[in-house]
């Protein structure tokens, strides 16, 4: 088979409009951070995206159908990591995301866990052979992603065990969900909501309130909607000259979870809205990508891919712009961080995978 | 039929295309909501949230004495604050700090904690007005403890252990609820303004203008660079009519002893001195008065708060018979009255009793004159019984008695004068006949503040003429702080030029071995005055209630002037618990020696060349030809020049 792989099938225009949403990501971290003590991390970024790419064409030359093979070994190994996290986790704010490797690297399993989880579920709906969903297959696609969701869960991350409910509503929408169905999970989510609530911890509920209400306490918990909501409104129509907010640090964390609002700032509502085109091209492209697959497991796989992103794109803008809470949920390819730049780039080197066997049959 | 490698359904992956449109749109319109649809709005906020507007303090106006001396001045105090960079761990540092403000290390965390969720740009206030040494401790370890910081601001510095006090007033920040009145509605929240006193009275003049400075800051507060500057405009300085001399003599009179004097021109109505004891120190104030002491001073039975001179409402006693006199005199019914006093008298089916039985003696036969500087009550009785309490409140009205002198201080109270009006509208009563005769005497229902007491007396002694009292020069004020013109200046009340010989000469008496307080007596100065010892409560009441306790015993009053005839200064005492008026009239002879000491030293009033000086009762004749003399004394001058004061104690 590996004969008919060639580059010149790999999705070269995708990767362009990749790197120059990256690109834009690492100027806005520049001028973001030009003042402040995180001045430079804007090389370190570039070194992690050419890491990406690099990561990514190597994972574009192991067939995925080998890899789809072997992703119940690699679905027990990722449980195994989050257990171990639970057991050997480096406590950081209140949380035990994080392992320490030697030599001074941390590694977080839930970013990993991400990218075996839309391989699991595409091999698991793949594997079926009903045009509609069954009951018991229906539960087990939930215990998939539900199981490693809740360890997470319980490190406590909720903002990255949300990203992992979009992989599994995505996967089961088009493996063909009844309406019954979707009525149930609908049920479940009513149901668990007060009981979510019940379990939240104060700095989370006190997080929601202020979304509803930012004037409610602007100086603490609303500080953070409020200085977002500030600095994109008065980036205007083509953007504020001096960016205020940002260069004189009213707006919080301007390279990681609030860049796109620090990037609104500077360059406007014009500057903003090309941006979200970039991702919508981005977006499209992929779902092509998934139309275009030698078989439904490839379709899953890269509707899993486009899956986390929108939802991440949804939630990150969504809080930026008002109407999403803040979950500390990174914008993907121009947030600041190695972990989050190498998923994006293993996931797209899985989603080239794909595409270059698009003829193989 | 349904194989590994068959196609997904194209409808769905349509579906999640438009599902993803659907997303952006609604983003796409979050963003031109913010930034094209309320554009201006977050402009302005983003305004507001880089510029800030940093106030620059201006100092209140000083308050001076008549001669220019300092009674309140300004300190610079510095406030000691810790800024919140993030690069520094305050709980690490919070030991040192602690140790080196002389804090409480606990105290020191807590703030730390309670600030915790507040954002950066705001310091935490750790410490108001640190001492020199923990300034020094500041300087010193600017490169150890970057975060710590001081602040200037102007305090105000009032004379020591509460001297003034209640004249002067205190500052206090603007509160909630005076915001809300007309007055004060155009101030700020933080502002500091004048409580009570003349820092009330005259906030207008005292309190400067903030000026301010507008500068780019970031979001830790840190200055990024300056746009403009608005100067402050320092509060102007306020010259009072006190003399600081006279106040210090008046203070010292008064230590230890619980009441009010107050010290005026008679000539004018300008406040020499005015001490109310017990006292408060206002400095306490001044930085930051805590909760128990502050309800410590509002609970207090002897009410330091209180500024008794023009709040305290009391029974005047004998004081009042110079009204009564008045009116007996001007009523043509006391010049030729002769009473028999033998110790108590019956009226309206009730006996009254003279003081004089108290020292196993009677009066005898009494005339106006003596019924004056021997303060007969019998005689008083019969004036009232003659007179009606009509003719009685006609006189003490027009007098002043029982209405606000209406003098340039807060919270004047208005007192009693009880007629028969009075007692319909007030108890839907009958005035009865007999409580007549106890008004006569100054006790029943009348109640007066001392300070309608001088004006009162002061208006007697000088023909009639009563201005009305004030602290501040009135040719100094704006035109919006001028007196009210509803209310004139100076009254005129004519007395009979014989009868006001009589009522004179009667009160120069007293302080001699004829009158009722010979122990009070000043040798070579024309000294007069009427003593008065008011009873708090009834008789009957006071054997039952205390035994004779300190609590009820007699308020002592004296009133009196210098000379006795168009007197320069009146001087009125108020000794709470006092019980003889005479003790009163002691006190108010350091204050008269105290001035007129210093009148005589005064350069244009010495005779230079033989060191002698004439003074005493050198007054205006009606008319010339009705027989009024004029006194003279001379008076050789003290060789040893008492120092005068050059600032108020703690001030200089």
């Amino acid at each position: 088979m590996s004969r008919y792989i060639s580059y010149r099938d790999f999705d070269w225009l995708l990767l362009a409009f990749v790197l120059l949403v990256c690109g834009l990501g690492v100027l806005e971290i520049r001028s973001a951070t030009e003042h402040s003590k995180f001045a430079g991390v804007h090389v370190r970024q570039i070194y992690w995206i050419i890491g990406g790419v690099l990561a990514m064409f190597l994972i574009s030359l192991i067939n995925y159908q080998a890899l789809l093979d072997r992703v119940h070994w690699m679905y027990i190994a990722a449980l195994a990591s989050l257990v171990s996290v639970l057991i050997f986790g480096q406590k950081y704010l209140g949380a035990r995301r994080w392992i320490k490797l030697p030599g001074g690297m941390h590694f977080q399993p839930s970013e990993w866990v991400k990218l075996i989880l839309i391989l699991a579920v595409a091999k698991y709906f793949a594997d079926l052979h009903q045009r509609e969903l069954s009951w018991p297959d229906f539960l087990k696609a939930g215990a998939i992603v539900g199981v490693p969701m809740l360890m997470v869960l319980g490190q406590p991350d909720l903002g990255t065990a949300l990203t992992y409910i979009p992989i599994a509503i995505v996967a089961l929408f088009l493996g063909g969900m009844r309406w019954r169905q979707a009525g149930a999970v609908l049920l479940v989510v009513a149901l668990c909501m007060p009981l979510a609530w019940h379990h939240m911890k104060d700095y989370q509920k006190q997080r929601l309130v202020s979304f509803r209400d930012p004037d409610s306490d602007p100086r603490g918990a609303g500080y953070h909607v409020n200085q977002s909501l500030i600095a994109v409104g008065s980036g205007g129509l083509w953007g504020s000259d001096s960016g205020s907010q940002t260069h004189l640090a009213f707006l919080p964390e301007p390279h990681t979870d609030f860049i796109f609002a620090a990037f609104a700032e500077e360059h406007g509502f014009v500057g903003a809205l090309g941006v979200l085109l970039l991702y919508f091209i981005v977006l499209m492209r992929l779902t092509q990508n998934a139309q275009t697959a030698p078989d439904r497991a490839g379709t899953f796989v890269v509707m899993g891919v486009v899956a986390v992103l929108s939802f991440h794109i949804l939630v990150n803008v969504g809080m930026v712009v008002g109407f999403m809470p803040v979950t500390g949920i990174p914008l993907p390819l121009m947030s600041y961080g190695g972990s989050s730049v190498l998923f994006m780039f293993l996931a797209l080197g899985i989603v080239m995978n794909v595409r270059m066997r698009r003829f193989v049959n | 039929m349904f194989g590994r490698d068959e196609k997904i359904s194209p409808i769905r992956l349509t579906a999640v295309q438009y599902v993803i449109l659907g997303v952006f749109l609604i983003l796409a319109y979050g963003l031109w909501r913010l930034q094209v649809a309320q554009s201006d709005m977050y402009a302005s906020l983003a305004e507001k949230n880089r510029i800030r507007n940093v106030p620059i303090l201006a100092p209140r106006g000083k308050i001076l004495d008549r001669e220019g001396r300092i009674i309140v001045d300004n300190y610079p105090s510095f406030t000691a604050l810790l800024l919140r960079d993030s690069s520094r761990d305050l709980s690490a540092d919070a030991d040192l700090i602690a140790q080196g403000l002389h804090m409480d290390r606990q105290e020191v965390h807590d703030r730390i904690k309670r600030f915790a969720g507040i954002p950066q740009y705001q310091p935490i206030y750790l410490k108001d007005d640190i001492t020199p040494d923990e300034l020094a401790f500041i300087e010193a370890h600017k490169n150890e403890l970057p975060e710590l910081d001081t602040i200037m601001v102007h305090r105000r510095l009032y004379p020591k252990n509460g001297f003034m006090a209640h004249l002067i007033g205190y500052v206090g920040e603007v509160s909630e609820s005076m915001l809300n009145q007309p007055r004060w509605e155009l101030y700020n929240p933080g502002d500091v303004v004048g409580q009570s006193g003349v820092e009330l009275q005259y906030n207008q003049i005292l309190m400067g203008k903030n000026g301010s400075r507008r500068t780019i800051v970031n979001s830790r507060g840190k200055e990024v660079s300056r746009l403009d500057e608005t100067p402050a405009e320092p509060g102007k300085a306020l010259k009072l009519t006190v003399d600081l001399d006279l106040q210090i003599a008046s203070e010292l009179a008064l230590e230890g002893k619980n009441g009010a004097i107050i010290a005026m021109d008679a000539r004018n109505g300008e406040i020499l001195a005015m001490v109310s004891r017990p006292t408060f120190d206002p400095n306490d104030f001044a930085v930051h008065i805590s909760h128990n002491e502050w309800n410590a001073l509002v609970n207090d039975e002897n009410h330091p708060l209180l500024n008794k001179a023009i709040q305290a409402q009391l029974a005047p006693g004998s004081v009042f018979k110079i009204i009564m006199a008045t009116a007996g005199l001007q009523e043509g019914i006391a010049q030729d009255m002769r009473v028999m006093c033998n110790g108590g008298g019956t009226f309206y089916g009730r006996y009254f009793k003279c003081w004089i039985t108290a020292q196993h003696t009677i009066h005898g036969v009494v005339d106006i004159s003596k019924a004056i500087y021997q303060s007969c009550d019998v005689f008083f009785y019969t004036l009232a019984e003659k007179l009606g309490i009509g003719r009685i409140a006609k006189y003490a009205t027009a007098y002043g008695l029982g209405q606000k002198t209406n003098i340039d201080l807060p919270q004047e109270v208005s007192g009693v004068m009880p007629s028969e009006e009075w007692k319909i509208r007030n108890f839907k009563q009958k005035w009865f006949a007999g409580e007549t005769i106890s008004v006569g005497i100054g006790q029943g229902a009348v109640a007066v503040t001392p300070i309608q007491l001088a004006r009162a007396i002061a208006g007697i002694t000088s023909d009639g003429v009563m201005h009305r009292p004030h602290v501040a020069f009135p040719s100094q004020l704006p035109s919006n702080l001028q007196p009210a013109a509803d209310t004139p200046d100076t009254v005129k009340v004519p007395i009979d030029p014989k009868n006001w010989e009589i009522i004179t000469d009667a009160m120069a008496n007293v302080p001699s071995p004829l009158g009722t307080a010979g122990s009070a007596h000043l040798q070579g100065i024309d000294f007069a005055g009427k003593t008065g010892s008011a009873q708090t409560i009834s008789n009957a009441l006071k054997a039952k209630l205390a035994n004779g306790k300190a609590d009820y015993k007699d308020n002592a009053w004296f009133v009196g002037v210098t000379p006795r005839r168009n007197p320069e200064v009146v001087v009125a005492v108020l000794f709470e618990g006092g019980e003889h008026g005479q003790f009163a009239a002691r006190i108010a002879a350091q204050v008269i020696k105290a001035y007129v000491e210093k009148q005589r030293r005064l350069p244009n009033k010495v005779a230079q060349k033989d060191n002698k000086v004439d003074v005493g009762a050198l007054w205006n004749t009606p008319n010339d030809d009705d027989g009024i003399r004029a006194g003279h004394f001379e008076l050789p001058i003290p060789k040893k020049a008492v120092q005068l004061a050059t600032a108020a104690p703690g001030v200089n």
